[in-house]
């Protein structure tokens, strides 16, 4: 901090007290607001935050937060001072917020919306750049999947050095790393919905079981890293995620962060042992206890390509699930994509359906085969189901607020 | 085509999903089915693989919607089965096209650069890209031929759509976007609807979900509904208190 001009500390300080204000009054945890404050005291704040700092950035539709959370823990584990925006704020104004608290040089491991990455890229001067995914996400806000990726690539191709580590299972994401100097990992297929078509000539992408190819020559590209089941082999090495978080999706979350931890120099092992020691990530998988004493696990699904992996999950294990919906503008106002779900996997379940669109949620589950209750409060909804352990699936401002009423 | 005399199941059309499905398409072609099984009429989804000819042996033709790139393939794929779409036509064939789907069986679509991307032409009606995007909640009375309830639904497209001088359209638009002209909706046709309300739109109104397979099978016996009825009513009052709002803003600024 010391080096800073005195604006960029005039920035901070007033950025600061407005987040400490917005604590104080219970608003929230003040991270964007504060930032906000700091950007419009001082538009370049982050380019003046940043230096000094080695700046890793990380984006994807989905899994950003906890690949983050995962990469940041392998660092740490190395005893290097880590700065992250843990708490998902991620626009500029949380990236702000964030390294205004840093003391002392350290890396910054930052989570980035997508559709923020090009703004915030040449402020920043990452010397890492990890891309997960790419799939359809609150269309009524954010547009087209290809809009994003296109805008990776220009980005990518403006820095044909760029250091990256990138998701070769995603078409999307292939398509805007290739410029940049890439360490592709191969995390497998789970939902292909928007990759149907070729992002290089348009045609109809060849799907096979291990990979994808066009007309056009555009193909998943070779690589060396890749993760099957838990086995992450990096090159000649191979390293097991035994991770404390659940699913599928948290292995890729995993696999990602140890190849992005061993372009930073931690061992793949020791990065591995890291991201095990992880349970919660921003409030996500941490287990609660309903008044009756029963376990009550909260899990956040955004999106088509998120819900079918958390469907995936619960299909493998013995549990009845609420489903928790609203349809504001942070979880997108449109809840279309309900029928993009095949939520016919909670068969046999029992199953409540809470939230504001509550109603959407249960003609979906009716096409679907599946009974439910309709309670609109969702702890409610776990408490009147039977069985040994609830879930609750929850949109995102359903899951903020759940996590606030049960900590 | 009456119900009575029909042996063969109902075969349920959707057209392309991996192109056009981008807004829970699917769900119509569920609703189609589901509520011809519910009621004992037998019923098959028939998915029609991108790349893949289009039938002639269908019932109902579902086109939904889709990205830039996947309209231009399923345009292509169209027009090339139009003969089997036609002959189906003629034999009683039922058509309902959502946003993209919408614009592809119009006679064109124009891009924003000006491109054109030929339609197959079952309605009179060519689509300009416009601005803004029309986004949100929908509410459309619909032509009284059909005799329904109001139509809800959500739309999220930038086209603007305008409708030959014989061309009906769906219904005029009480809140929201619609064609973007001349204050309607979508287009309807014999045994055709094209509209904007996307995605799933019958499992918002499951009543056109029945016009549309009464047109098949004939007259339904009625199905309970309860949670479609609630979700609708919940749905019109929200998308007319939004309305609403919008008029008192707009007044409000015109009186300064």
């Amino acid at each position: 901090m010391s080096k800073l001009r005195t604006r960029t500390r005039a920035a901070v300080a007033a950025g600061q007290a407005t987040g400490w204000l917005s604590r104080t009054l219970g608003k929230g945890a003040g991270e964007q607001v504060s930032g906000r404050v700091m950007l419009k005291v001082q538009p370049d704040v982050l380019t003046r935050l940043a230096t000094g700092h080695r700046v890793v950035l990380v984006s994807a539709t989905n899994g950003k937060t906890t690949t983050t959370r995962l990469l940041a823990a392998a660092l740490e584990a190395q005893g290097e001072p880590v700065l992250s925006n843990h708490t998902g704020a991620n626009l500029a104004s949380g990236v702000a917020s964030a390294l205004a608290k840093a003391q002392t040089p350290s890396f910054a491991v930052l989570e980035v919306d997508e559709r923020v990455v090009p703004r915030v890229f040449d402020a920043l001067r990452p010397e890492l750049l990890v891309l997960g995914n790419l799939s359809r996400d609150q269309l009524d806000r954010y547009g087209e999947v290809r809009s994003v990726g296109e805008q990776w690539r220009k980005l990518c191709e403006a820095h044909p050095k760029l250091p990256v580590v990138a998701n070769a299972s995603d078409p999307h994401v292939v398509w805007a790393a290739l410029p940049a100097d890439t360490t592709w990992v191969r995390l497998g297929a789970g939902w292909r919905g928007d990759a149907a078509t070729c992002p290089q000539c348009g045609e109809l992408l060849r799907w096979t079981d291990d990979g994808y190819s066009s007309a056009c020559g555009f193909a998943q590209p070779h690589s060396d890293h890749h993760l099957d089941g838990s086995v992450l082999t990096l090159g000649t090495e191979k390293v097991t995620l035994d991770l404390a978080l659940p699913g599928r999706w948290n292995l890729a979350n995993a696999a990602l962060a140890v190849v992005a931890a061993t372009r930073l120099g931690v061992r793949p092992a020791h990065a591995a042992a890291a991201a095990a020691t992880v349970t919660t990530v921003s409030g996500r998988y941490a287990t609660y206890q309903l008044a009756d004493g029963r376990p009550l696990r909260v899990l956040l699904a955004k999106n088509p390509a998120g819900w079918t992996e958390v469907l995936e999950y619960l299909a493998g294990i013995d549990t009845s699930v609420v489903l928790a919906v609203n349809a504001h503008i942070a979880d997108g106002k449109d809840p279309s994509w309900l029928w993009d779900v095949p939520y016919e996997r909670l068969a046999g379940k029992k199953v409540a359906v809470s939230g504001e669109r509550a109603l959407d949620v249960a003609i979906r589950l009716r096409h679907a085969g599946v009974d439910c209750i309709l309670e609109r409060d969702p702890i409610q909804g776990a408490a009147l189901l039977p069985g040994d352990s609830v879930h609750v699936v929850a949109s995102y401002t359903q899951f903020h607020h759940l996590t606030k009423v049960l900590s | 085509m009456s119900g009575a005399a029909r042996t063969s199941a109902v075969r349920v059309g959707l057209v392309y999903p991996e192109l056009l499905g981008t807004y829970g398409d699917r769900g119509n072609a569920v609703v189609l089915v589901n509520r011809c099984l519910w009621r004992g009429i037998d019923a098959e989804l028939v998915e029609v693989a991108a790349g893949s000819p289009i039938p002639a042996s269908l019932d109902v033709y579902l086109f939904g919607g889709g990205e830039d790139d996947p309209q231009t393939m399923a345009a292509a794929g169209m027009r090339a089965s139009r003969g089997a779409i036609q002959a189906a036509r003629d034999n009683g064939a039922v058509v309902l096209a959502v946003c993209a789907g919408f614009q592809l069986i119009g006679e064109r679509y124009v891009d924003a650069g000006g491109e054109v991307l030929d339609g197959i032409g079952l309605v009179d009606a060519v689509t300009t890209a416009g601005s803004p995007r029309l986004i949100g909640e929908v509410v459309v009375e619909p032509d009284p031929s059909l005799d329904l309830g109001m139509l809800t639904g959500f739309e999220n497209h930038g086209g603007r759509t305008k409708l030959g001088p014989g061309t009906k359209p769906l219904g005029r638009v009480v809140t929201g976007g619609g064609n973007g002209v001349d204050g309607v909706d979508g287009a309807l046709g014999n045994r055709l609807v094209g509209t904007y309300l996307h995605g799933p739109v019958l499992p918002r109104n499951p009543e056109l979900a029945d016009r549309l397979l009464s047109w098949i099978v004939g007259d339904l016996a009625p199905l309970d509904s309860p949670f479609e009825e609630q979700l609708r009513e919940e749905r019109i009052d929200a998308a007319l208190a939004t309305g609403f709002a919008r008029w008192r803003q707009t007044r409000h600024l015109a009186r300064g």
